[in-house]
């Protein structure tokens, strides 16, 4: 046990790698944002509201079924998904024509209609959903104590991340996607089925919402509100990282995590808003974001 | 691609048509009447919330912006006149103005901050904006945390009109929401306003035709968050309390909600949008967390269905203005 700048090590490494964890959820979080922005040109505000609903589902799962952490942290993404493509093919699709702020706009309505229902049925209190066996207890690195499920939200979660990043930027499937991003029009003309590629874009955002919503689930208590703040501040997260590159919304989404983590240690005040106060500042010296191309 | 505010549903050179005149007539009219068969402090607080809407109609419907952050200018102007009519003993007038300067100068650092981004990432940066005040609403002392402003003194109204009668307390909300109505009119009809509909047909064109339009967006933003301010002081002293409901996200999205229904850059709209929004807030609050679902429904409905509006609507058939 020591000391730094006067805090107990064991505290600063514990707020990091919670800074971590939440960093990890920014990231996944604002990934999805920015692959969906892209091909759909909508902002989806629904994303909170579908993290939410894969730590529900993985609770459902787990109360009806018995399917426990693991099945679910497959199973409730693909629900979750299978839920958004249904979505975007029967509303959103009707949107890609008009205005961006009307798919901001219905994406925020479908949000309180799925954080209504999930409250009437289950109240706004928390429920517990327990962590797999598995992954229980921790080890001693010396200067902390390393809690084993963490330590796995936090690897799967870059793997996740950088798996997508790897598809997006260095495979074909990621060309056609960026050819799409770009000219829509012309891609289809090379025989690409481009609106199926869209629903299925979709579908993946949302999955990797769904993902990150399983992930949490035994860390937070799962909660029909528990989207709805953190989709604010992924906001501001692809605000300050700018949507226009993968890698960007990885890192901005982590490294903000650790910087949040760390106000709580040394002005714990400002935990809450210190991501806000950072997209301030960005805003007035790069307005075009950390990684983004002035449109 | 189809903008906020379909141009053709506005004939050109109608403006000195009778609708507008006509419908002004009808709502004048219909406010009097009101207190004598509705809930007077219903309509006091229906009419806080047209003028909200209004306020944000003029940045949406005007200049094609999107806020999702209103409810900062709203909740902070209400918690600091609560506070100056309770704490610091002002009467009404001092007290609404100091909540109406307060949401001035908080419009002026978020819009002077909004505006450096375009399009989506402006929403988005209004709403992370509000995002931040509501968490310094929430730890600072004088807001009262959870429990909000509670008890506020209505006052007297220069000193002699006193605000404790409901009808006295009417009568003037009547004539602060006209007046902020009017400005409003006054606004979108004068040659800024064009400028302002410039910018929302075409920025870059209304660039190029040599208007500074940062500014532009900036000073209707500061209007818009005035305006608002007008409104949040106002609902302060109507009903007496200021609380968290007023400044975070949710309250943003039904201001955007009751513009939305009642017809995005119509000048009636968002007094009708207020008026059934909250009029069905009443109606359904026994139903609980069903009102939040039937919201997002309405969302949902008039993004897909009639983009238009409720007055938007009756205006394309009758092709009149309203």
């Amino acid at each position: 046990m020591f000391e730094i700048f006067g805090i107990p090590s064991q505290a600063l490494f514990g707020q990091l790698l919670i800074g971590l964890i939440n960093g990890s959820f920014y990231a996944l979080l604002s990934l999805g944002l920015a692959v969906i922005f892209g091909m759909l040109n909508i902002i989806n505000f629904t994303h909170g509201a579908q993290y939410m609903m894969g730590a529900f589902t993985a609770y459902l799962l787990l109360q009806h079924t018995g399917l426990g952490y693991w099945p679910a942290l497959i199973v409730a993404p693909i629900l979750v998904g299978i839920t958004g493509m249904i979505v975007e093919r029967t509303m959103l699709k009707w949107l890609y024509k008009l205005d961006h702020l009307y798919g901001l706009l219905l994406t925020f309505g479908l949000a309180l209609i799925i954080e209504g229902v999930v409250r009437n049925y289950y109240g706004s209190a928390g429920l517990p959903y327990t962590m797999p066996e598995s992954l229980q207890g921790g080890r001693n690195l010396g200067f902390m104590f390393l809690p084993n499920y963490r330590a796995w939200v936090i690897v799967a979660s870059l793997t996740i991340c950088l798996g997508t990043w790897f598809v997006i930027e260095r495979t074909r499937l990621g060309a056609n996607l960026r050819a799409a991003t770009e000219n829509p029009t012309l891609v289809r003309a090379f025989g690409i089925n481009v609106p199926r590629m869209i629903t299925l874009t979709y579908g993946f955002g949302i999955a990797l919402a769904a993902f990150a919503g399983v992930m949490a689930a035994p860390i937070y208590n799962v909660s029909p509100q528990m989207g709805a703040e953190l989709i604010i501040v992924v906001f501001a997260v692809v605000v300050i990282g700018g949507m226009g590159s993968i890698l960007g919304a990885i890192v901005t989404g982590f490294g903000l995590g650790v910087i949040e983590g760390l106000t709580k240690v040394f002005f714990p005040e400002a935990s809450n808003t210190v991501i806000f106060v950072i997209m301030a500042i960005v805003l007035l010296v790069r307005p075009a974001g950390l990684f983004g191309r002035r449109a | 691609m189809e903008r906020v505010v379909d141009p053709q549903a506005k004939p050109a050179g109608s403006m000195r048509g009778w609708s507008e005149p006509l419908a002004f007539g009808v709502m004048v009219v219909t406010l009097a009447a009101a207190p004598f068969f509705a809930y007077p402090l219903f309509v006091m607080q229906a009419l806080c919330f047209a003028l909200f809407a209004c306020a944000f109609n003029l940045l949406i419907g005007y200049v094609g912006l999107l806020s999702f952050g209103h409810a900062l200018y709203f909740g902070w102007a209400s918690y600091l006149s609560a506070h100056a009519a309770k704490v610091w003993g002002l009467p009404p007038e001092l007290a609404i103005i100091t909540g109406t300067a307060t949401a001035a100068a908080l419009g002026l650092i978020a819009g002077s901050l909004a505006i450096r981004r375009q399009g989506i990432y402006f929403a988005m940066i209004t709403l992370a904006l509000a995002q931040m005040m509501y968490f310094f609403a929430l730890q600072a002392k004088f807001t009262g945390g959870e429990d909000g402003i509670q008890a506020v003194p209505r006052g007297k109204l220069f000193g002699f009109i006193d605000l404790a009668n409901d009808m006295t307390m009417y009568a003037v909300v009547v004539i602060i929401f006209l007046a902020g109505f009017l400005f409003i009119h006054r606004i979108i009809h004068s040659p800024f306003g064009e400028v302002l509909k410039a910018i929302r047909e075409n920025e870059p064109r209304a660039i190029s035709l040599g208007y500074k339009t940062e500014r532009y967006k900036l000073v209707a933003f500061v209007l818009s968050a005035t305006l608002a301010g007008v409104a949040g002081s106002t609902k302060a002293i109507v009903l007496q309390i200021a609380s968290l409901t007023d400044v975070n996200w949710p309250m943003s999205g039904e201001v955007v909600l009751m513009t939305l229904l009642g017809g995005l850059g119509t000048i009636f709209g968002p007094v009708v949008g207020a008026f059934v929004i909250l009029a069905m807030q009443y109606k359904l609050a026994p139903l609980g967390e069903w009102v939040l679902v039937i919201q997002g429904v309405i969302f949902v409905a008039c993004v897909l269905l009639f983009r238009r509006g409720i007055v938007g609507e009756i205006a394309h058939l009758l092709r009149i203005k309203l």
